[in-house]
């Protein structure tokens, strides 16, 4: 064992401090450019050294590097301290690239990996169904090809974004006749059409990030498909293979637990700071158990990432830990926070961090949102059991896949 | 970056599991659970073979001159296979001298626990209470008189590292006048446990130094945890077993989501203990501010969470795992020696919000 990175990662990373020195903020007349600008001029720059876009060929505006989970932990470390931008994030970038890379065709992989990336295009995952949520392999949307079309009616919910976006990467049913999961295809659809109609709705904390769609009568061109027909659902399983961001999750847990630790010492139990109190100190003592527990099997991913090999069921287990140890944080904010529990979550937005009563308010919605979206924690303990405990499957889920 | 065991520690666990599951299968594990000393010397001699029992004694008086992950790797695998005997005691009694012993001392006892022809043990829970080397009362000199509670080793031990007042630690001869020593009736019939009387014994005493004290509370508390982590995932282990093979309503049980998902909260109190209890060994080496800290962190939690796994293990198995007869209840009985063994986790966790500077 040895925590140090060595010291080839040491030097690349003192590289990668003096590149940043250099370039970030922008310097000269640069210094006064407006954020987005800024960003996408620095961006171009870090990919030119091979910082951002790493599994991405250059012919597609990534940087091809080879695969190295070091040095990308130690590009986000170094990135990460100086507020440096990072890859644009979005579903885009994190789903429908590395899927493109993986199983698009050339032409699709020309029109939409670089324009992605650079954010000068924006996606939404047309996956949920109002019928089809845990069971998403039911979906209903249909796709018929008439006259070299794509011709598709139905509903999508929880659609992330889609009011803003200009594509959406839909899972759609075009073979009615095939075995559940067969009858599915990855379109993509152009989201600026007729026939595509965006209804916000409203979640519990007040804002609008999600949306129901109408699908009636879109059109998509006939090679707009990414695999074949009844390809859908694999396609939709390819995940990004390369630098995975380990230790991110973690990350976030310790920064919430250190956020939640300064809440105590800054709020007041019948006159004293609340981190005096016994039973306060007591619950944070265990929280952090879970939280340095958290902490290391980053470290140990990242460590088995880096060496290509399979860290094993802590890989499934991370969503699930994260989700309870985020429940565990909100609960104890809210006992902190006291009267003030009162009040809304405010105008708080997803992931974003704030000391003030309301943030946490927000965080202890929120942390319900991360519990269900991406596959419930129920069913992220069905994976556990059955994938990782290798527990029989569900009797019903196997009935209804056609086994 | 390379929080991963190295490949001889690697082989370390795997060596010691493989002779672990030879000599101490749970047929013979049983035997021994229900004897009178809970010691089973070839076992014992087959682990001093393996050099396992002077793994952290230097090379110079005999022994592997190893670090605390690799005692912790090894704890870890005691703790799988529920391995009975004095391992811990000893381990810890070695770790003081190691830490606290002059050079006479060290060449007077450490090369006859590294081959593991003496066993050494640890007395250090005050009669009235109170593991921390500041509760300790026995007045120290060269000659003892007082009363300790659960010293480890039972009858097996040869040699104990004694607390005494001000935190001070001395070497009792078990065979020395004036020590009685009376069976406790442990839970734990893996690791037998006596209280200790003094009257007027010979004592040698360690360095005056409160860090060796120190370090063996935090090596106690790392090992626990290691021991924790192993029994933990063995109890898991079964209990998937069980829900793989017993049928009801016509199917096997495990098809149950109720069940499915008690057992992958049991798997989520498990797995992530791993690298915690890695990281609580390697700082007591390598990170010297962390240590104390971290060593009470992982004590806390992850024997908190063998507890949680070992009462689900039991209703996991239904009526029989209510039963002297399943093996559940050997893996349930470590759980609590190593929950209550040095404190107990709400003792540790106030120990952790103080050291944090709460």
């Amino acid at each position: 064992m040895d925590l140090n990175y060595g010291t080839e990662m040491e030097d690349f990373r003192q590289e990668v401090a003096q590149f940043l020195d250099e370039n970030w903020p922008l310097k000269g007349e640069e210094k006064d450019w407006p954020f987005e600008k800024a960003a996408a001029v620095f961006r171009e720059r870090a990919i030119e050294r091979g910082y951002l876009y790493r599994s991405i060929p250059k012919q597609y505006g990534g940087s091809e590097q080879p695969p190295d989970v070091l040095k990308g932990q130690v590009i986000r470390e170094e990135f990460g301290k100086r507020w440096a931008p990072l890859e644009a994030r979005g579903i885009g970038t994190m789903m429908l690239v590395p899927t493109l890379l993986e199983r698009g065709t050339e032409w699709q992989k020309e029109k939409f990996v670089r324009p992605t990336i650079t954010g000068e295009i924006t996606w939404c995952q047309g996956y949920s169904e109002p019928g089809s949520g845990s069971d998403l392999a039911s979906l209903k949307t249909r796709g018929e090809l008439i006259d070299g079309e794509w011709m598709i009616n139905g509903q999508k919910i929880w659609t992330s974004g889609a009011h803003l976006a200009d594509y959406m990467f839909c899972l759609v049913r075009t073979e009615p006749d095939a075995q559940k999961h067969a009858g599915i295809s990855y379109l993509l659809i152009d989201m600026k059409q007729p026939g595509i109609d965006v209804r916000p709705l409203r979640m519990m904390t007040g804002s609008a990030d999600f949306n129901e769609v109408f699908l009636n009568d879109v059109r998509t061109p006939e090679d707009w498909i990414v695999g074949k027909r009844g390809e859908g659902w694999l396609v939709s399983r390819t995940t990004l293979k390369y630098e995975r961001n380990s230790i991110g999750a973690a990350q976030q847990t310790g920064a919430s637990f250190a956020g939640l630790v300064k809440l105590a010492k800054e709020t007041k139990i019948a006159g004293r700071p609340a981190i005096e109190d016994e039973t306060i100190r007591e619950r944070l003592a265990v929280l952090e158990g879970y939280v340095k527990a958290h902490q290391y099997s980053g470290y140990r991913q990242l460590t088995k990432d880096s060496k290509r090999e399979d860290a094993g069921i802590i890989n499934m287990m991370m969503k699930l830990f994260s989700t309870e140890i985020g429940h565990q944080t909100a609960k104890l904010s809210m006992d902190l926070i006291g009267d003030e529990g009162l009040l809304s979550a405010g105008g708080a937005e997803l992931g974003q961090r704030s000391s003030s009563a309301q943030g946490w308010i927000g965080q202890y919605m929120y942390s319900l949102g991360i519990a269900i979206a991406g596959g419930t924690a129920n069913i992220q303990r069905n994976v556990i059991a059955e994938r990782g405990l290798g527990l029989p499957r569900d009797a019903a889920a196997d009935r209804s896949s056609g086994k | 970056m390379n929080f991963d065991l190295t490949e001889e520690q690697q082989m370390l666990q795997e060596t010691v599991g493989q002779l672990l599951a030879n000599e101490c299968p749970v047929t013979r594990l049983r035997e021994v659970f229900d004897s009178d000393t809970g010691f089973d010397e070839a076992l014992w001699k087959s682990m001093a073979e393996l050099g396992i029992l002077g793994l952290n004694v230097p090379e110079d008086f005999g022994g592997a001159g190893l670090e605390t992950l690799d005692l912790a790797v090894v704890a870890e695998t005691m703790g799988y296979h529920a391995a009975p005997g004095p391992f811990l005691g000893h381990a810890l009694a070695i770790e003081a001298i190691v830490r606290g012993g002059s050079d006479a001392q060290k060449q007077k006892w450490l090369p006859a626990l590294a081959s593991g022809e003496r066993v050494g043990a640890v007395s250090i829970a005050d009669a009235e209470g109170g593991w921390a080397s500041n509760q300790w009362k026995i007045e120290s000199g060269e000659s003892i008189s007082g009363e300790q509670a659960f010293a480890t080793g039972g009858h097996q031990a040869d040699l104990y590292v004694v607390g005494l007042a001000g935190s001070r630690l001395g070497v009792v001869e078990a065979e020395a006048s004036g020590v009685s020593r009376e069976r406790v009736d442990g839970a734990d019939l893996t690791r037998r446990l006596v209280a200790l009387q003094f009257n007027q014994t010979p004592c040698e005493l360690l360095a005056d130094d409160p860090e060796v004290a120190r370090r063996l509370h935090d090596v106690g508390c790392v090992l626990l945890a290691a021991d924790a982590f192993g029994g933990s995932a063995r109890l898991l282990e079964m209990s998937v077993e069980y829900a793989k093979t017993r049928e009801q309503f016509g199917v096997k049980i495990g098809h149950f989501q109720a069940l499915k998902h008690q057992l992958s909260s049991m798997a989520l109190d498990v797995e992530p203990g791993r690298g915690l209890y890695w990281y609580a060994a390697y700082a007591q080496d390598h990170v010297k501010d962390e240590s104390e800290r971290i060593a009470a962190v992982a004590k806390a939690h992850i024997t908190d969470r063998y507890m949680d796994v070992a009462r689900n293990a039991v209703e996991a198995h239904g009526g029989i795992g209510f039963t002297w007869e399943c093996d559940v209840q050997i893996w349930f009985k470590r759980a609590m020696f190593d929950r209550a063994f040095l404190g107990h986790p709400g003792e540790h966790r106030r120990r952790q919000a103080e050291m944090a500077g709460w």
